[in-house]
């Protein structure tokens, strides 16, 4: 700091990871991965110098500081600062996966396999894949902030091929949480197998889908990446800042239809988003975003909610000690309504049944959004009826928001996943009960 | 520290530590990279950073261990070739898995080294950025700002040894810029995004840059969603290459082998319109894909992959080569943090003739894709289900009309491929490496209202 800069932040990251891929019926790999670094932060009114480095030796880190430093000219102010905080951290982790023996991992592995492909002749081909990470992570900055946090989560996911005389099709499921390697006490791998290849096989007997707008009905936990894409990002306080967001300018306003609570919560228990503090060391909480369809607040990061003048939401974070943190969701869902989730299938006279939903992608500037459907049907009559092969569902987030019909009572989180930004993965989760949402663009090839 | 090793002196170091009944393959990198961004007519933040990794390949009776680390420190280096040694007790024999064998192919030697990424100053990064945001600003008034603006650049070392003899080094550099401009009229935002990359900074087309992102902002301004409808879709080049680049994928030894490729059993038949050839070639140095050799050290060479409709052969790395009992063909793709994997370089497609609005006179009505989202989750290569959201302009009596957004178009790559009527003599390198040309592809569906 004797450069002068006006606020700086270290942020030491150790990480270690591991995986193996069952593929062919057979141990493929077993992978195991280590990274240590350090990345330094230094501000100077607007402006940020950021470098990082694998050398944690002084001389590694007095040459990233510099670097950093550089973007900070002129003064040489060196002020003594008081670190508050012990700089340790409590593991998510109750067995830690590094442990446990790879006769254990295989073991899992096989069983995986073996239930998947019992469970339909037609299923050509299993891939499964175990994956382990253990992150701990510092971070002290000059205002004294001194907090360190010993990330554990472990996931295992199946993806099925079937073969039927129209091709191929494929099913997936994950099972993935903030936590180690507890989570197979907990979680049946055998059902989760059956189900992935049980959706592979009903989607050999898929139609394609319809093309054109259709009431969607979404099941619980399949789809709360649609309000990841449809309004998560444009809450994002960076792209707001820049006017890249629709949501700029509407706090206050009704946003969503007034059923909606949409909450950003990384203190979730042990799900896939949930972080005891984030990449700038501030502790994650609760941040209701939308209540009752009124537009409530953003999600900040440390630099954002420095120039707004208001405390930050816990929402920096970060891919690793080489990137520059920015504003990211954690766990992000809907609460619960008051609808039974049979009624909102059966007040359905026609429209589309997303029972899984994939990944998806927003326009935040205009807030167009796609996410994939990897499992849906037909609803004819009220009823769910056959099966649709994939596709992209398009539509526009705040005309989405407005057009959810009903929410029922059933809230589930979803699967894992992975949000991309800027180039940055960062692990989120999402989740929503059954909703009905009006009208979506369903890009199928049946008129 | 380590800056003072020679990579491939440490990679062979790390060779010999070989026991006798070991095949032992070392990848080892050393990366630095700059990203200044710009805003407001000042710059908002520099990054730079220096990173290293190492990747180690244990083999032993078919059976591998892989590790890796993010660093070329000695204790770690030698932590990770036990790694690799404990993980490999635990993978199933296979009688094909090993290290590649030197095959007699002679690498293109191309001169990939230009320094003049390395000459660039601080200051000159800074100015750079700071001008592609002000010339965005200045472009056109409807320009109210620019999310980002953005100079990276790299600089990167890369050594690969193994037991069976193969020993390669490589250096080089690349320079980009990106910009984000947004376009307001009235309550209506629009985001437009161009970028490009080259091994020298004056390789750089900052103009056409800078107009591309303004009119693809500009150009969208009063978009409509469109009435669903099946029609011709014109793919411009940077679309094109996400859709071959999803063909090609399918179209290697590692898909095809493991039942997960709807081509696996059409070699030598006709899978696209017989105008359509494609091929990969990393000997070509005009691509930023070029390179000496592939991800295990043998040489790079061009691959046909369809030629003029005909699905020419399947690319392989040594390990799925010999699964299906043919040489690898140099396809190999990973870096130091992976095992190889099977994929292209430089995917490359024979361009047709005439400029684009020689290709819309073709089409008449249909529609121009200027970008599509969603490719992750809408496109299944091992069904062949296509459907990405899409935007861009329609196409009326062979003219570029009014803008529409808010679509998706789908079809399967299999019938994308035999629907191809049309490929624009439009030919460029794209910053991901790929030539591309616009392409026309008929009766897709589209979905809008």
């Amino acid at each position: 700091m004797s450069n002068g800069g006006e606020w700086a932040e270290i942020f030491v990251e150790d990480r270690q990871s591991a995986s193996a891929d069952f593929d062919e019926a057979r141990v493929e790999a077993m992978a195991s991965s280590r990274d240590l670094g350090a990345g330094i932060r230094v501000t100077v009114g607007d402006i940020t110098g950021f470098a990082h480095t694998s050398d944690l030796t002084t001389n590694g880190l007095f040459e990233a500081a510099q670097a950093a430093a550089a973007v900070a000219k002129g003064g040489s102010q060196v002020k003594p600062i008081v670190l508050d905080g012990n700089g340790l951290a409590e593991s998510s982790a109750r067995i830690l996966p590094e442990s446990v023996s790879k006769t254990r991992k295989v073991e899992l592995l096989e069983q995986t396999n073996d239930a998947a492909r019992a469970e339909n002749a037609a299923i050509s081909q299993v891939n499964v894949r175990y994956s382990e990470g253990r992150r701990r992570i510092l971070v002290a900055n000059t205002d004294g902030l001194f907090n360190a946090d010993d990330q554990t989560r472990t996931l295992l996911s199946v993806n099925c091929v079937a073969t039927g005389d129209q091709g191929l099709q494929t099913g997936r499921e994950t099972v993935g949480y903030t936590v180690g390697f507890e989570l197979f006490e907990e979680h049946d791998v055998e059902a989760m197998a059956r189900r992935a290849a049980a959706r592979a096989v009903t989607k050999l007997a898929a139609r394609p889908a319809p093309s054109g707008q259709l009431p969607v009905v979404i099941e619980r936990g399949g789809g709360g990446v649609l309000f990841h894409e449809a309004c998560g990002h444009g809450l994002e306080a960076d792209l707001v800042n820049k006017g890249a967001s629709v949501f700029r300018d509407r706090v206050g306003e009704l946003v969503a239809a007034p059923s909606v609570t949409l909450v950003d919560d990384g203190t979730m228990g042990i799900e896939w988003g949930t972080v005891a503090i984030d990449d700038e060391g501030c502790p994650t909480q609760r941040n209701v975003l939308i209540e009752d369809g009124i537009l409530t607040d953003y999600m900040w990061d440390h630099l954002r909610s420095r120039s707004a003048g208001r405390p930050a939401s816990g929402n920096g974070r970060r891919q690793s000690y080489q990137h520059l943190p920015m504003v990211r969701m954690t766990n992000t869902f809907v609460t619960n309504g008051e609808a039974e989730p049979q009624d909102i299938i059966t007040d359905t006279k026609n429209g589309v049944y997303v029972a899984q939903l994939g990944g998806g992608q927003v326009n935040t500037a205009t807030g167009d959004f796609v996410f994939g459907m990897t499992e849906a049907y037909l609803i004819e009559n009220g009823e769910i009826t056959v099966p649709l092969r994939e596709g992209n569902l398009i539509g526009n987030g705040p005309e989405v928001l407005q057009n959810i019909e009903v929410i029922g009572n059933d809230f589930a989180m979803g699967s894992p996943g992975t949000c991309g930004k800027d180039g940055q993965g960062v692990p989120v989760g999402d989740g929503q009960p059954t909703l009905r949402v009006a009208a979506l663009t369903i890009g199928g090839t049946a008129s | 520290m380590s800056d003072t090793v020679e990579l491939p002196d440490l990679a062979n170091e790390l060779v010999s530590l070989a026991h006798e009944n070991e095949q032992i393959e070392v990848c080892v990198s050393r990366n630095r990279s700059t990203t200044v961004k710009a805003y407001s007519g000042e710059v908002e933040s520099i990054r730079s950073g220096k990173s290293e990794a190492v990747g180690i390949r244990v083999i032993v009776d078919g059976q591998q261990g892989f590790a890796t680390a993010g660093s070329l420190d000695r204790r770690v280096l030698s932590q990770v070739v036990e790694e690799a040694r404990g993980n490999l007790q635990f993978a199933e024999s296979d009688p094909h898995q090993g290290v590649a064998s030197p095959d007699g192919v002679d690498s293109p030697d191309l001169d990939l080294v230009d320094p003049a990424v390395l000459h660039m100053s601080e200051e000159q990064k800074s100015s750079l950025a700071i001008e592609l945001e002000r010339r965005c600003l200045s472009a056109d008034p409807r320009v109210s700002s620019v999310r980002t603006a953005a100079w990276s650049d790299g600089w990167g070392e890369f050594a690969l040894a193994s037991t069976t003899g193969i020993s390669i080094y490589s250096e080089g550099g690349s320079c980009s810029v990106g910009v984000q401009p947004l376009a307001v009229e009235g309550n209506e935002t629009q985001i437009g995004y161009a970028g490009d990359a080259a091994r020298r900074p004056d390789s750089l087309d900052i103009d056409r840059v800078v107009t591309e992102a303004v009119e693809g902002a500009t150009g969208m301004l009063g978009a409509t969603k469109p009435i669903s409808e099946r029609l011709t879709v014109v793919l411009e080049p940077g679309v094109a290459a996400a859709f071959l680049g999803t063909i090609a994928g399918a179209l290697t030894g590692d898909r095809v082998i493991k039942g997960r490729s709807p081509f696996a059993e059409r070699l030598g038949e006709q899978v696209g319109a017989s105008m359509l050839t494609l091929f990969d070639d990393p000997t070509n140095i005009d691509s930023l894909g070029a390179d000496n050799h592939d991800g295990e050290g043998l040489a790079a060479r061009k691959n046909m992959i369809i030629e003029k409709g005909v699905l020419a052969q399947f690319l392989h790395n040594s390990y799925t080569g010999r699964r299906v009992g043919v040489s690898s063909t140099g396809s190999a793709v990973r870096g130091p943090r992976s095992t190889p994997s099977v994929g292209v370089h430089a995917l490359c497609l024979d361009p047709g003739t005439g400029d684009r609005d020689a290709l819309f006179e073709k089409v008449v009505n249909g529609i121009f894709v200027r970008g599509v989202n969603g490719l992750h989750s809408g496109v299944n290569p091992v069904s062949g289900d296509f459907s990405v959201g899409a935007y861009g302009h329609k196409i009326r009596d062979g003219a570029l009309a009014e803008p529409f957004s808010e679509a998706t178009i789908a079809s399967t790559l299999q019938r994308m491929l035999l629907d191809v009527v049309a490929i624009g003599g439009d030919f460029e390198f794209l910053p991901g490496g790929s030539g591309m040309a616009s392409i026309a592809i008929e009766d897709v569906a589209l979905s809008g209202m």
